[in-house]
């Protein structure tokens, strides 16, 4: 099954939920595969998807590579996922794009144990909370660490627990 | 002899070279120094013939050796186990990420810039990572530091 | 495709793993009312492999539940990797999973090179190749003789550690460097492979074959060390690709999941390997045991790859190895997710450039990471003694996990 036809499947399941697929428009046949993601409209569908792309038994998407968070300087987070298929040999990325003073998701945890820490990672660096996530903490750093450090805007503190950061 | 103490002098002499001696070594790894200082103390380089031997427990050692980048979450728990370690004690800062930052001093919003800012340290070795041999040499200039060590000066604690 | 040996259905929402604390049903009470107890492990425990500190929650000798605390080593490699260019962020790579430092420079300048389209001389490749299966040895020499330690062996980390020292002299006769090289750039190599290196190599192949029967004779095949490691940390196949496992871990529940062969990068399709997998001779598929075993097959097989390369190697090839660098290093805007099989599993980049000199975002799938994140399911019902067992099967680099 091909990516394209993957997408069919989706649109024809979830509708307006599915947005556009972006490709790079020139390169190899690898960065097509590997660079190419689908936008999701709708976050509060989020894992109806996922649990229709794992359970599905064409699609079988039954591994979760990674989540990441990117900021995009313009006021939005973007988080996107990496999935594949070990049975079937598929592979699909998906995007969903968040306003940053806001960014809620629900946790996709249920789906795929995987995300648990990935989840967490997002938290601590990028600040996307996930809802119904089971063990929503920092991952990395203290609980008490100022701010996301992987934001754009993030300055980093002049003193920490007394210890003077900055060299 | 010269700037001695006539009183204690064979005394420190005896004490002090029981201690450069046995320099027992707080088995304590943070980061890719700390590989090299496995490789320092497994057969190529030995690093027990210098009397290091390694020990779990700050309270049985005498030297830690700073191996690696020191966070910020990791910093308040190295001060601790110093603090746990048993007068005379020594620091040996082995690289440059503890030295003062390292490759991390700019963007390291996470790093401490320097073991030094948290725990006196008595001997910098150069380095990312410094070989194995480097380390070798910081343990040699170490003991020529407790050679020199007097009571009078109130050096021991 | 993967084989998974066995197939039974789970449910999948059993696998997420809490903070609150219950006891399993698998974990045996005795008649009296014991209180349970809650003990701290690391940062600095001999046997955590760096800095890693685990809550342990104890019923008597029995693990009721583990919950890891990583971050002490937290390096801040994403926000290196947006304030520098491309070539800079090669030697903080090194840093970041440094036992096995080629590797991890093979997986970032593959990744660089997908995106900016670069073709990559093929004698450069050799020498990455054999650089990378090298440094798979070296990397499972530790893993081996550092999980003997833990296992109360102490000769075999000897042994190890001397052949990865012959392993290091190459390197460092090439590049310069023991352990941290920055060797491979985007689009060619630091330096060229010094002419005694090959001839080294053959040396080496031969030395180390015996090393590797005699610590299969010394720790594996060693009835104390398989009464410490088999039948314990047994982790299911399905619930294994459920929560990201990866390298030796998945490959030690008999999942046959290898990057060099079902996603190949490099020339990776040009030798004749197989990809190991766990066995239920002497342990229980899954198990702590199954996972050395399987380094210890992949050490072989890495072995015979470098046989292969040392037959094929192009010796008249005078191609400069720097010739195919790009002057300009720009990659185009677009993203992608490009992955290697490291000694620890599937190491991946998901780059997002736009078309800057320095990437936009750079987030690293650490093998390591998700492997540890595994920890608490395999580890429950166990004895405390077993723990560190488990851990040490594991093979985590906290450089890698914390980033």
């Amino acid at each position: 099954m091909s990516q394209h036809s993957i997408i069919e499947r989706l649109r024809g399941k979830f509708g307006d939920a599915i947005g556009a697929w972006r490709e790079m428009a020139e390169g190899s046949e690898y960065q097509r595969r590997m660079g190419s993601y689908l936008e999701i409209l709708a976050p509060q569908s989020l894992l109806d998807i996922c649990f229709f792309l794992r359970d599905e038994s064409e699609l079988q998407f039954d591994s979760l590579l990674l989540i990441s968070s990117v900021d995009n300087a313009d006021s939005t987070l973007s988080v996107v996922y990496h999935i594949e298929s070990t049975i079937l040999g598929n592979h699909l990325a998906f995007k969903v794009t968040l306003p940053a003073d806001d960014a809620h998701l629900p946790s996709v945890t249920s789906v795929w144990a995987h995300a648990n820490w990935h989840e967490r990672e997002a938290w601590d660096m990028m600040g996307v909370h996930f809802d119904g996530h089971p063990d929503h903490r920092r991952i990395l750093l203290d609980e008490d660490w100022p701010g996301h450090p992987l934001r754009k805007d993030f300055k980093e503190p002049a003193f920490y627990h007394g210890m003077k950061v900055p060299y | 002899m010269e700037s001695g103490n006539i009183l204690v002098t064979s005394t420190e002499t005896l004490f002090n070279w029981a201690r450069l001696s046995s320099l027992w070594q707080m088995s304590f790894g943070l980061a890719c120094c700390a590989i090299e200082m496995f490789a320092a103390s497994a057969s190529h380089y030995d690093m027990m013939r210098f009397g290091v031997i390694p020990r779990p427990s700050p309270r049985q050692s005498d030297i830690i050796i700073v191996s690696g980048t020191v966070t910020l979450k990791m910093a308040t728990r190295i001060k601790m186990l110093y603090e746990q370690m048993a007068d005379p004690k020594y620091v040996i800062s082995m690289g440059n990420c503890s030295n003062c930052g390292g490759p991390y001093w700019e963007h390291g919003y996470h790093v401490l810039k320097g073991v030094d800012r948290i725990i006196p340290v008595d001997v910098y070795i150069p380095g990312c990572p410094p070989r194995p041999e480097a380390l070798l040499e910081g343990l040699m200039k170490l003991q020529e530091k407790v050679r020199e060590q007097s009571f009078a000066k109130n050096e021991y604690a | 495709m993967p084989e998974i040996l066995e197939r039974r259905t789970i449910k999948h929402s059993t696998l997420a793993t809490t903070t609150h604390v219950h006891a399993p049903e698998e974990v045996e009470r005795g008649r009296l009312r014991t209180e349970e107890m809650v003990l701290n492990m690391g940062p600095q425990h001999p046997s955590t492999h760096g800095v890693l500190r685990l809550e342990v929650v104890l019923d008597g000798e029995i693990v009721v539940d583990v919950i890891p605390h990583i971050g002490y080593l937290h390096r801040c490699f994403e926000k290196h990797a947006e304030a520098l260019t491309y070539p800079q962020i090669i030697p903080y790579v090194d840093r970041m999973d440094y036992i096995s430092a080629m590797s991890g420079e093979h997986g970032y300048v593959t990744a660089v090179e997908r995106m900016m389209n670069v073709e990559v001389p093929e004698k450069v490749e050799y020498i990455r190749v054999l650089f990378a299966e090298l440094q798979r040895i070296a990397s499972h020499l530790i893993a081996i003789g550092t999980y003997g330690l833990d296992a109360g062996a102490f000769t075999p980390f000897l042994y190890c550690l001397r052949d990865r020292e012959s392993i290091l002299e190459m390197f460092e006769k090439t590049c310069g460097a023991r352990f941290l090289y920055n060797y491979m750039w985007v689009g060619g190599l630091s330096h060229d492979l010094h002419p005694d290196v090959l001839g080294m190599c053959r040396a080496f192949v031969k030395v180390n074959r015996e090393t590797h029967t005699e610590v299969n004779n010394l720790l594996t095949f060693n009835h104390i060390f398989v009464e410490r490691t088999a039948n314990i940390g047994i982790l299911d196949p399905l619930v294994a690709v459920n929560c990201g496992a990866s390298g030796p871990m998945l490959r030690g529940c008999g999942v046959k999941w290898d990057i060099r062969k079902n996603d190949p990068y490099s020339i990776y399709d040009r030798f004749d390997f197989d990809v190991a997998v766990g066995s239920n001779d002497l342990g229980t598929l899954g198990d702590a045991f199954n996972r050395h075993w399987v380094r210890m097959l992949e050490w072989e097989q890495s072995l015979n790859i470098i046989e292969q390369i040392l037959e094929q190697y192009p010796r008249n090839d005078m191609t400069d190895v720097q010739s195919a660098i790009p002057r300009r290093l720009k990659a185009p805007a677009g993203e992608i997710y490009s992955r290697t099989e490291t000694p620890r599993g599937e190491l991946g980049y998901y780059i997002v450039s736009r078309g800057d000199v320095k990437p936009w975002r750079v987030k690293v799938r650490s093998p390591a990471f998700s492997n540890l994140s595994i920890l608490p399911l395999i580890s429950r019902g166990y004895l405390i003694a077993d723990l560190v067992v488990i851990l040490g099967s594991i093979d985590i680099v906290l450089g890698e996990v914390d980033r």
